[in-house]
This record gives structure tokens, C-alpha cells and sequence, in this order.
């Protein structure tokens, strides 16, 4: 009889652990992987192109439909290209609102990267837990945007408006009793640095709990020690960025070594891994979870003592106020030209980098002088990390390829854009 | 501003490379705290392994290498000029950029380096010299990162990176003709995808949506940054 070599097998677009619409090719020899080929661009909506054909402010939306499960970082990075080219700068409220809100984001992302990734590699208890966490955050993105998700928060000069004094609040129903609901909204009586600083006392407890469910736990670390091993020099030269540099060991993080907005007055260290794999990352996440908290706290403290605009004066960029709308012709002329053809951006090029929390997201933006763009180009920092997927996969089980696409945290909004 | 600060170079590497380089660096341009280099594609590699191995610069990491198709730069889009009186007028023509439109070379790839050492970035532009068969040296060999990023520029503009041992289209679908980023590639596309009950399959069929615009007016030659009216402060008193 001959004997069968290898074979090629697909995985995904429509498995559960490929996170989305993944197909990866792979050959196997038996079941130990010699070759994964991703093809991607399954979710490909040409949202550069998209952001080429409209004024620059009308553009903001696409941006938090990247990477759909952390949105504000991804306006953030596309917010601070404009203003560069602008030259704008942004009052200090609304600086410190962004923080802020980029490490709530942060946390919600990690929260469902620790969900899926433990789904994933056999911890469905986790999942749960995870999604009780971020259901608190989700409703400070509502109560400060409307939107639970695709927020559109932050606005080139600043962001959309101030900080709301209550919190949105739960309401009876024929699946949720008066009592039941009361006890939901206990949280929610003051305002929303009530509500976020609440929750800053009570979430190192909660990752408390995910710890104790997985860090010391057998099965977990079967899973994810030795597994998908990056070296610190290939790290860099594959592009790694944010915690999968950080999990191999480089300490690099760009809230620290460029600092945007006032990241430069957070007191927050960077958590390194050791060993490069998976466990080392889930280590590093975890404690940026933890580090996360401590400067969503500090910008509480801050923004409860001091007042101030959250948007720039200019008001060739800054919409008029609504109440200014109801009564003035200019307000309400000033207003549906600022969102019908926006604004000019003078001539040049610039590219700016946040430290999303899967790595480092870019912008780069190219002007013409018009209102519009000449080009965009969104630097997704998933895109180099599932670059490297073959890499990374190469002479391990089947089974380890969900945790290697679980550990480098691929979202499909940002990688095929 | 400790966001410029961090994000501008020290002066000391902008030296560097010109003296390193030479004539080999046609521009070294600084702008907004970024340094661009123009790099010509035929001494790129070259230099890109000079700018990986030289102690004075380190560029250890590749960020991004992004596509850009230069045609219609600072062109107008659509003529507007007769719809002043009646408010906008939707059936103004498209003024469908040509190849005539760039003054320059057409397309480029522009490659963002991040040096771990010296905390410091640096973009190089390479211009593809023919713009009908736009080649640039890959640079793959130098830096591993740019391997999907190489793909999806010849993806979306059809840029061949020489060198490159895979390039393969990345983003479009299988089968796909034409590259979608050109400034000449419709928004809209050429073909459209659906089901076909008849057939029993999904079929393509040429695209059935008419191309139209919701943002049509391109503003150019913003009054506020004309020197001329904001020297005098004529331009602040116009809007106060």
C-alpha cells in the first residue's frame, strides 16, 4: 500500500476558532503542520479607498469598524494624523478623556482576547466572566457616545462632547424583574466617573479570578507553554509590535518611549515576557489588564478636579454648540458645512502611531490640500503578526494552531480592513 | 509638546545619512517632525542594508510598506464651477484623472523604519520608474516583515517588488482582475457578486450599481492658509 506523505487541509473561513473569516491552508504530516498558508481578505472593504472618497471628518466611523473590538484606539490613531497635518492642539480635558478611554478600550480588548482565547484552548468558564466585565465597560461607551461599539468619540481637535453626569440605566421587563433591575442600576445612581472609578476598585478582583482560573491551571499551561516561540531578534525583524514584542521580551511600548496626549504624567509600568510563547503573552496581557485599571484610575482623579473645553476653539474644525443651532441661521449654516464638505488639510504627509492595544497602530496620511484625503493607509498591527503565522506554527500539532491564532489576538475588521 | 519631541529626530541622524549616503539620497526632506528619504529604486538595497547594519542608524524594524499612486495629485476631481447659482448640481462631470496628471513618477512605495536603539523613525519613498510596469526592489531580504505588506501593495496597485519569492495577491478575491487602490479603479468596482438561483451557484455579473458620489465637492485653496490674507489678519476678521 503506498503510504500517504502529507495532505493539505483546510481550516476556517467559517471555523469558530479562526476567529472570524480566517481560511488557513494547511499541509500536515500526520498531525504535525509543515506549512500554514493564510489566505486572507475574506472582510476586505477597502476602507482606505472608502476614506479617499469623503471629507476627512466623515471617515471617523470606518475607523472604529477596523478593529471592531477595540474602537476607540482605532479613531485615536486616525484622529491624532489629522490633527498633525492640522497642527492642531487638543485642550488638555480632552487628552486626558482620550486616555482614558483608550485603556478602558484596552481592557475591553483583552477582555475578549482572554474570552476567545480560553474558549478556544478548552476554558469556557472565562468567557463568561470576561463578558460580565465588558458589558460594564460597553455601557461607559453608551453613556459617553451612545453607542455601545462604533462610538465615533473622538473628533479631530478634541472629542465629541464632555464627560455625561448619570449613567444609562436598565429597565424592566418581562425577562428582568423590577428588583432584578434595581439591583443593576445600584452602580449607576451617580455620574460616570462614579460608575468607571467603581469599577477601577472592584476589576483588579475580577482579574484576580481569571487568574486563578488559568495561570497555575494544568490543562492551560499544557496548552500554551513551549508553544509558538518567538526569539527577541525575530520578533523585530518579522514587525512584532505590543504585547507580542512585549512577550518576547523587548520592552517597548509607545505610550512610553513616544508618548501621545498625557501618557507622559501616567504612572504605569510595561510588562515583558520571558520565554516568547504563548503563556508568557497571556502573562504580559494580563498584567497590562491590571496596569490598564491603574491609569484609567489616575485620569478619574484627574478629570473629577479639573474643568475645562474638551474641543479646540477653532471653529473651522469645531462644530458649533446645539443650542446655538436651535436659535442662529450661522449655527445651523456653520454646522452643515463643517459635515457636508469639512474642512481643508494642508499639503503633506504625516504618520502618526498610538499604542493599540494589539500593537502599534499607524496612520499614514497623504494631502493634497483638499478637503479630502490623497491616501490613507492604516498600519494594522494584526496584519505583520498573522504574517508570521507560518512561522510561528511550523512543527507544531494541529491542535497548537488555535492557540497560536488565539495568542496573537487577530481581528479580522483590522487585518483585511 | 512632548508628542513632537518624541516624534522628532535629533538632528544628528538627518546628518548622518546625508553624509553616509551621499549622492546617492536624491532628497532627505524633513516636515511635521517626520524625515522622508528619497531613495532611487536601483541603489535601494544598498542602502536599506546600510540602514539596517550601520551603527549610526539601526533601523531594526520594518512598520509598513504602503502603495501610493500619485495620478491626479492636487487635481481637481469634478468640475464644479456652474453649480454656484442653483445650489449643487448632481450631474457635474467627472474629470477622470489621466496619466498626463502626475508630474512626477506615478507610483511608489513608501516604507516606514522604526529603530529600536535610537528611538527614532525614518520613511523612505521609492518611485517606480515606468509607470506603465512599476518595479521596485523588494525589501524582503532586509527586513522579513515586508513580506504581506509587499503583497498587498501589488495587490491594490500592481507595484512588482523584485525579489520578493511569494508575491501573490493578499487581499481581493480569487480570480480578481485589475488592482482596486489605482486612482483610475472605480470605487464602485467592475463586477458584483450573487447568487443565481437558476444556476444553482453564485455568479459574477458586471456591476449593476451606477457610480455616483455623496461628497462631490472638493474644496481646495483654503483662504485661512493663504499667507498673504493671514498676515494682514484680514482672514480672522472675515469670520468673526
Amino acid at each position: 500500500m503506498r503510504e500517504i506523505e502529507s495532505y493539505t487541509m483546510n481550516f476556517g473561513p467559517q471555523h469558530p476558532a479562526a476567529h472570524g473569516v480566517l481560511r488557513l491552508v494547511l499541509e500536515l504530516d500526520g498531525e504535525v503542520i509543515h506549512r500554514a498558508d493564510p489566505h486572507v481578505g475574506l472582510l476586505h472593504r477597502g476602507t482606505e479607498k472608502l476614506a479617499e472618497t469623503k471629507p476627512y471628518n466623515q471617515s471617523i466611523g470606518y475607523m472604529d469598524r477596523l478593529d471592531y473590538v477595540s474602537m476607540m484606539c482605532n479613531e485615536h490613531g486616525y484622529v491624532l494624523a489629522i490633527e498633525k497635518l492640522l497642527g492642531v492642539q487638543v485642550p488638555e480635558r480632552a487628552q486626558y478623556i482620550r486616555v482614558m478611554f483608550d485603556e478602558i478600550t484596552r481592557i475591553l480588548n483583552h477582555l475578549m482576547w482572554i474570552g476567545a482565547h480560553g474558549l478556544d484552548i478548552g476554558a469556557m468558564t472565562l468567557f463568561l466572566y470576561a463578558f460580565r466585565e465588558r458589558e460594564d465597560l460597553m455601557d461607559c461607551y453608551e453613556a459617553v457616545s451612545g453607542a455601545r461599539l462604533h462610538a465615533t468619540y473622538y473628533r479631530p481637535g478634541g472629542v465629541y462632547r464632555d464627560l455625561p453626569d448619570f449613567m444609562p440605566k436598565q429597565m424592566a421587563s418581562k425577562f428582568r424583574s423590577q428588583k432584578e433591575v434595581d439591583k443593576l442600576n445600584e452602580k449607576r445612581e451617580g455620574s460616570l466617573l462614579d460608575f468607571i472609578e467603581d469599577f477601577t476598585e472592584r476589576f483588579p478582583a475580577c482579574v484576580d479570578t481569571y487568574e486563578t482560573l488559568l495561570t497555575d491551571n494544568r490543562i492551560w499551561k499544557q496548552r500554551t507553554v513551549n508553544i509558538g516561540v518567538v526569539s527577541p531578534e525575530r520578533a523585530i525583524e518579522l514587525g512584532f509590535t505590543g504585547p507580542m514584542l512585549r512577550g518576547s521580551g523587548i520592552e517597548w511600548d509607545l505610550r512610553k518611549k513616544q508618548p501621545y496626549e498625557v501618557y507622559d504624567r501616567m504612572d504605569f509600568d510595561i510588562p515583558v515576557g520571558v520565554h516568547g510563547d504563548c503563556y508568557d503573552r497571556y502573562l504580559v496581557r494580563v498584567e497590562e489588564m491590571r496596569q490598564s485599571n491603574r491609569i484609567v484610575k489616575q485620569c478619574v482623579d484627574w478629570l473629577r478636579k479639573n474643568e475645562g473645553p474638551v474641543m479646540v476653539g477653532d471653529t473651522k474644525i469645531a462644530p458649533p454648540k446645539r443650542p446655538d443651532m436651535k436659535g442662529d441661521m450661522e449655527s445651523l449654516i456653520h454646522h452643515f458645512k463643517l459635515f457636508t464638505e469639512g474642512y481643508c488639510v494642508p499639503a503633506g504627509e504625516v504618520y502618526s502611531a498610538i499604542e493599540h492595544p494589539k500593537g502599534e497602530f499607524g496612520c499614514y496620511l497623504i494631502s493634497d490640500g483638499a478637503n479630502k484625503p490623497f491616501r490613507v493607509k492604516i498600519r494594522a498591527p494584526g496584519f505583520s503578526h498573522l504574517a508570521a503565522m507560518n512561522e510561528m506554527v511550523q512543527g507544531h500539532m494541529l491542535a497548537d494552531v488555535v492557540a497560536v491564532i488565539g495568542t496573537q489576538d487577530i481581528v479580522f475588521g483590522e487585518i483585511d480592513r | 509638546m512632548s508628542q513632537l519631541d518624541a516624534l522628532t529626530a535629533p538632528n544628528s541622524m538627518a546628518d548622518a545619512i546625508t553624509e553616509w549616503f551621499g549622492d546617492k539620497v536624491a532628497v532627505l526632506q524633513v516636515g511635521r517632525g517626520d524625515h522622508t528619504l528619497v531613495v532611487g529604486a536601483d541603489d535601494w538595497v544598498e542602502v536599506a542594508t546600510a540602514l539596517r547594519d550601520e551603527p549610526a542608524f539601526k533601523f531594526d524594524a520594518l512598520i509598513d510598506v504602503c502603495g501610493v499612486d500619485y495620478m491626479g495629485y492636487g487635481k481637481d476631481e469634478w468640475k464644479g464651477n456652474t453649480a454656484t447659482r442653483s445650489g449643487f448640481n448632481r450631474g457635474v462631470s467627472r474629470n477622470d484623472a489621466t496619466h498626463d496628471d502626475a508630474d512626477g513618477p506615478r507610483f511608489a512605495a513608501v516604507i516606514h523604519l522604526l529603530s529600536y536603539s535610537f528611538n527614532t523613525r525614518l520613511r523612505v519613498r521609492l518611485y517606480a520608474p515606468d509607470d506603465d510596469a512599476p518595479r521596485v526592489p523588494s525589501s524582503y531580504p532586509i527586513w522579513n516583515a515586508a513580506d504581506w505588506f509587499e503583497r498587498e501593495a501589488f495587490d491594490m496597485f500592481g507595484i512588482l517588488f523584485d525579489g520578493h519569492p511569494d508575491l501573490r495577491r493578499l487581499l481581493t478575491d480569487y480570480g480578481f482582475v485589475g488592482h482596486p487602490f489605482r486612482k483610475d479603479f472605480p470605487i464602485s468596482g467592475y463586477t458584483e457578486v450573487r447568487y443565481d438561483p437558476e444556476q444553482g451557484r453564485v455568479i459574477y455579473q458586471p456591476v449593476s450599481i451606477a457610480p455616483r458620489t455623496l461628497v462631490p465637492r472638493v474644496i481646495r485653496d483654503d483662504n485661512r492658509y493663504d499667507t498673504n490674507l493671514t498676515q494682514d489678519g484680514s482672514n480672522e476678521n472675515d469670520h468673526a
